[in-house]
């Protein structure tokens, strides 16, 4: 070689990392912290989700711990009957019924959550017709069969959640899959694909699920099954475009050049160029999500009676006009679930735009 | 003529502001520039050569870039920090550009006499709209536009790239400009048609007693149009004189370092009855044009009927302008595109071979892109790029092992230090390239195709590429198809050549005999044109009003 080859600054990495922050990232990052508002939007989402995910120890009509007789108890996490506590029955404690209260406090003590009702318990110990208003024993009031809104709204903020991530989970793993697929091999089997599609999406989403629905009691998977069916299709336009643009670029040529099957050059070398726009667009699939979730709720073609749904507390305020508790309630925290979410997508699509710098 | 320069630049500076970072771009440079004459402005890319023209004309973008040191005065006029209205007066007036690529620097929408006769009537409200019309025509016919009366009504996309940088001058002609100033006006051109271009903008020069401030990186336009040359790099002028001096007596190492870079060298001897690693026989390549329901109505026949032979050790050079399909018969030997014909490699006929069956050989067969920024996935960091090969060839190989290999194979192409976890766009153009050819050679292939793998580099770089090429072909006895539009790099490396036009080969044969007694006169018109920078044809000299 000649002497002039270019010298390269030695560098101090070591030579394995398991993690690596490239320089793009960083700037991103920088990109995604200089937009406030997107920023804190991710922490107090992140906050409540955590919150929301530990339900069991902010609300619930079990106490967190119990002592009694020199024993503990954590009836939070452990069904006890009634006989540990000295009672009668064989039957699970129930720790709400004043008797069970008074058989702990005379050998011991119990703590409580912040907010002593789960999503299902009925309170019985009122004299007010329901639904109940505020007041320091139901912070958010009670709905129409005596259940503690914000208990409600705690469990049904996690399930709308967690439906949703897993459903934009699960959606994009198929969407990107396909969107891949067409854009890679183009020509027919993009062009059968897309019309496939095109047929699919025409479909109309709400009656299928009403038929479903008189058939099968849609619980939580079935539900996330056949929204799935259709939500998948939202990635599908943007990876395939990616796809078509990078299959002849030049570092795919050289890709094929090597041999490399199409699964590889796929996956490792196309999809990581790709996956700016996927991301950029996740938020609002997964906004789209929960919408989509609570407008059935809602319907009443949801989740199970009884569970925890912000949808079907919206149906009981549009019942309850005379109870705007449980409207404002449910309008609020479904405002700021969606204004949050869209202001992370936000900040996140100005992240990975390469016109901005920080 | 007064003695006074019409352009004094002294101690310009330039800075730009990016992240909160201070970039100098310009530092301190100083020129001055007579009537009639031709001062080249010659480095590498991000030598600020460009920047430093474009702040004559005020054309920065300004807040980011500032200039803190400096004046530039055209015949007494202060022109930095100038007002808008007085810039306005002087730029396509006084002072006018042509810009490197004409494509882009015209609207698509608009035909091209409304664009010149836009220019003129600006400068010159007085002037009728008829008036303007006709010397536009005048323009169009003085910068040797074939047809101007016809022409004159085109719109950009009917025109070549030759004819688009013709309209451009004319349209930096329409007022009359004291000053000339070209940024790399041929780079985007064909060898024939810079060789054509240049000659029309000497011509122009000497007959309207024009100043000319050309910008460019290659040293062979540098000697043949400018009288002075100013030699930047890192944003300071390092050497400035008489073009002849500088050339034969440079002072500044870098100047040296930029004469000693341009390919050099001659192949290697090879004996000459060495077995045919690569044949192929009557290739061709026609891609369909659809017309309705996927009917091929005609076809564009990138590659029309190819055959070659290349002997092992032995370097092909495939010459030919751009579009006359020496890339696209580089793929299709690779069997990277669908073609028709044979190919055979080794002993084997492989122009039959399905995807799978082609997957064995590809370890022995090899390509080396042009632009080494396209060509390295962004998201793969350099030992993951190199050792790609090897996963799929080499299973015996652990991950150590593969490493082991990479490492060594960088040391080969002359990337030393610790490499293997970075990425790609840290890389310089030339570092990427040597990156691009460790790829390619770390599964020891008997072939290569180079497709133009020099000519996205600076000239500094070209030299050391070149080099490297060969030095790798004597080490491994690499047979290589190397395509270029470059004939000085051909010249360099190959053995044998092939001047191909329209998908044809117009002639063959050892390139000694090509470069020395060419027998077509468009072999004859590519060697003119590249080696003495000029036209052989009549119609470029055609400044006869």
């Amino acid at each position: 070689m000649n002497a002039e080859a270019p010298a390269i600054a030695p560098a101090d990495e070591p030579a394995v990392r398991f993690f690596r922050v490239t320089p793009l990232t960083r700037r991103r990052w920088a990109n995604f912290r200089a937009h406030k508002r997107g920023y804190w939007s991710l922490w107090i989402f992140i906050t409540l989700y955590l919150v929301s995910l530990c339900a069991e120890l902010v609300a619930n009509d079990r106490p967190l711990l119990v002592w009694h007789d020199g024993a503990v108890y954590a009836p939070a996490f452990k069904a006890y009957p009634e006989t540990a506590f000295g009672g009668q029955f064989e039957t699970e404690a129930d720790y709400s019924d004043p008797v069970v209260q008074q058989l702990i406090a005379r050998d011991g003590w119990a703590i409580w959550p912040i907010i002593p009702f789960g999503y299902r318990t009925i309170d019985y110990d009122t004299d007010q017709p329901l639904p109940v208003g505020p007041s320091s024993r139901h912070w958010l009031g009670t709905d129409d069969q005596g259940r503690d809104v914000l208990a409600r709204l705690i469990y049904g903020f996690r399930l709308s959640v967690t439906f949703g991530l897993l459903l934009t989970v699960f959606s994009s793993v198929i969407g990107i899959t396909a969107g891949a697929i067409q854009g890679f091999f183009g020509g027919w089997t993009d062009l059968l694909l897309q019309r496939a599609i095109e047929i699919f999406q025409s479909l109309p989403l709400l009656y299928l699920l009403i038929i479903v629905s008189t058939m099968v009691q849609p619980g939580f998977f079935t539900l996330m099954g056949v929204l799935l069916l259709f939500s998948w299709m939202a990635l599908v336009r943007v990876v395939r475009a990616e796809f078509l643009r990078a299959r002849n670029l030049e570092y795919v040529r050289a890709a094929r050049a090597l041999g490399l099957k199409n699964s590889k050059i796929m996956f490792k070398h196309i999809l990581p160029n790709a996956m700016v726009a996927t991301i950029t667009f996740l938020p609002f699939v997964l906004n789209a999500s929960i919408t989509t979730l609570t407008s059935l709720d809602f319907l009443g073609f949801g989740l199970p009676r009884g569970s925890p749904s912000l949808g079907e507390l919206l149906s009981q305020a549009r019942n309850n006009l005379n109870a705007p508790w449980l409207g404002i309630a449910g309008f609020s925290v479904m405002a700021i679930m969606l204004s949050l979410l869209i202001f992370i997508g936000e900040a996140v699509r100005d992240a990975f735009d390469p016109r901005r710098s920080a | 003529m007064s003695d006074l320069p019409l352009l004094e630049v002294e101690d310009l500076g330039v800075n730009f502001r990016s992240e909160g970072r201070i970039v100098e771009a310009v530092k301190g440079a100083s020129f001055t520039l007579r009537r009639g004459e031709t001062l080249s402005l010659v480095g590498e890319s991000g030598s600020g050569k460009s920047t430093a023209a474009m702040s004559i004309m005020q054309l920065l973008p300004y807040p980011i870039a500032s200039h803190p040191t400096g004046s530039i005065r055209l015949d007494g006029l202060e022109l930095v920090g100038a007002d808008d209205r007085t810039m306005r007066r002087v730029r396509g007036h006084r002072i006018a550009l042509v810009p490197q690529e004409p494509l882009t620097s015209l609207n698509p929408l608009h035909t091209i006499d409304r664009q010149i006769v836009e220019s003129i009537r600006l400068h010159q409200p007085g002037i009728a709209r008829e008036a303007a019309l006709a010397r536009t025509l005048e323009l169009l016919k003085l910068v040797g536009l074939r047809d101007a009366e016809n022409r004159i009504k085109s719109y950009p996309h009917e025109l070549s790239g030759g004819q688009r940088q013709r309209v451009m001058i004319a349209m930096a002609l329409a007022n009359e400009p004291d000053l000339l100033i070209a940024d790399e006006p041929t780079t985007a051109l064909d060898v024939t048609v810079q060789a054509q271009v240049l000659d029309l903008l000497q011509s122009l020069q000497k007959k309207l007693g024009m100043a000319m401030l050309l910008i460019t990186h290659d040293l062979g336009i540098v000697r043949k149009m400018a009288e002075r040359v100013c030699v930047m790099t890192d944003g300071v002028i390092v050497e400035a004189g008489r073009t002849a001096e500088v050339f034969d007596n440079p002072q500044h190492a870098y100047t040296k370092k930029l004469l000693d870079a341009e390919p050099r060298g001659r192949p290697l001897p090879v004996a000459e009855d060495v077995p045919v690693v690569v044949g192929a026989d009557d290739l061709k390549v026609h891609f369909p044009i659809k017309g309705w329901f996927g009917k091929p109505r005609a076809f564009v026949k990138a590659v029309d009927g190819v055959s070659l032979r290349i002997r092992r050790g032995k370097t092909l050079g495939v010459v030919g302008e751009s579009g006359s399909g020496k890339s696209t018969m580089g793929l299709a030997l690779l069997r990277l595109i669908r073609s028709q014909g044979g190919i055979s490699f080794g002993d084997e006929r492989i122009d039959g071979r399905n995807t799978r069956d082609m997957r064995s050989l590809r370890s022995r067969m090899q390509i080396v892109f042009q632009d080494p920024f396209a060509s390295l996935s962004p998201r793969l960091t350099i030992a993951q790029i190199i050792e790609e090969g090897l996963i799929s060839y080499r299973p015996d190989l652990d991950r150590t092992a593969r490493r082991q290999a990479v490492r060594q194979m960088l040391d080969e192409v002359g990337l030393r230090g610790n490499i293997l976890d970075r990425y790609p766009h840290e890389f310089s153009g030339g570092q990427r390239q040597r990156i691009a050819i460790a790829r390619a050679i770390i599964l020891k292939p008997e072939f290569v195709v180079l497709d133009e793998p020099t000519s996205a580099l600076d000239m500094s770089v070209q030299g050391q590429i070149v080099d490297l090429l060969r030095d790798l072909q004597e080490k491994h006895g690499l047979t290589y198809l190397f395509i270029s539009h470059d004939l000085k790099v051909v010249r360099a490396l190959a053995h044998d050549v092939v001047v191909m036009k329209d998908g044809q080969i117009v002639e063959h044969g050892p390139a000694h005999q090509i470069f020395e007694s060419a027998s077509s006169t468009y072999t004859k018109d590519l060697i003119s044109a590249a080696f003495h920078l000029r036209a052989r044809d009549a119609v470029a000299v055609a400044v006869t009003t």
